[in-house]
């Protein structure tokens, strides 16, 4: 009965390291392909497939909520770049080449000695051993911590997600009620607003 | 799979998004770096959790760099597109304004 279930976990244990370095592989060379590719559509797939694998680890690492989120939202968000590029480049993404770089040879070189110094720090350090155990539903855990002990964390990224969306509008929007009012909205309008402008042009 | 190799993995990707971030001129490729760069960050912190001390307050520090991530993602689109509509370019080196 031992030997049966020692087997099962090795075998368990070498299928998720199996699949642990498919997903470290898949990770880190999509990761270099996003800044090998000649065009920014495949460098957009090619880092939406590094976040996938990405998540991929942290499922591995038993956390389901987590790891399907940052899959989610970077699948969404590779979608939305696809928009941008349509939108301010003007090109078909796939098709355009691009090499636009600048302080190529010193940017590697950073790179380099940055992942020399990390992962020797990762390898060198004699790391603690783990102390506690996962509970037996960790997103329950989690979801727990976030409304109980950890609650001000909620409470701060939620306002800051709205201050986000509120930056983001008024960063990026052409022209607002205060370009044509004025600051405090009493000067009269600077042009008629689109609809004026539209039937005019009728 | 140990924290070593998890970490190995996470280093080799934040170096890969600074490599991005420094050297591309378009600054959704910059971002496209920096996010590379917290993809990293956030294995990381997963390994520290699951292998050093897998308590849920590790995994709320994970759920913020997720936020700060989702924010960085939203920020650098609407600068670039403020970029596009005053300057009509989207390369950093000529979003010199400071320094002029």
């Amino acid at each position: 009965m031992s030997t049966v279930s020692t087997v099962s976990t090795v075998s368990t244990m070498g299928l998720v390291d199996v699949a642990f370095w498919a997903c470290a592989l898949v990770a880190v060379a999509m990761g270099v392909l996003v800044f090998v590719v000649d065009s920014m559509a495949r460098a957009t797939y090619a880092l939406a497939a590094s976040f996938v694998a990405t998540g991929g680890a942290l499922l591995l690492m038993q956390q389901s909520y987590l790891g399907v989120v940052v899959v989610l939202m970077m699948v969404m968000e590779m979608a939305v770049m696809a928009v941008y590029m349509v939108m301010f480049m003007g090109m078909n993404p796939a098709l355009m080449p691009m090499s636009m770089v600048h302080s190529h040879r010193a940017a590697i070189g950073v790179a380099v000695v940055t992942f020399v110094a990390l992962g020797s720090g990762a390898v060198l350090v004699p790391w603690p051993e783990r102390r506690g155990s996962p509970s037996p539903d960790v997103t329950e855990a989690l979801g727990t911590a976030i409304m109980e002990s950890h609650m001000l964390v909620m409470m701060v990224v939620g306002p800051v997600m709205v201050a986000t969306i509120v930056v983001g509008v008024l960063l990026s929007s052409s022209r607002t009620r205060y370009d044509r009012m004025g600051d405090d909205l009493d000067q009269p309008a600077l042009d008629p607003p689109a609809l004026e402008r539209r039937e005019e042009r009728r | 799979m140990t924290l070593e190799t998890v970490l190995l993995v996470a280093s080799a990707l934040l170096a890969v998004g600074l490599y991005g971030a420094l050297s591309q001129q378009v600054v959704v490729m910059v971002m496209m770096g920096l996010e590379l760069m917290i993809a990293g960050v956030l294995l990381a912190l997963g390994g520290f959790w699951w292998f050093l001390s897998p308590d849920p307050s590790g995994q709320v520090l994970l759920l913020v760099v997720l936020a700060a991530m989702t924010v960085e993602m939203a920020t650098g689109f609407a600068v670039a597109t403020l970029l596009h509509r005053r300057a009509g370019s989207d390369m950093t080196d000529m979003a010199t304004e400071l320094h002029e």
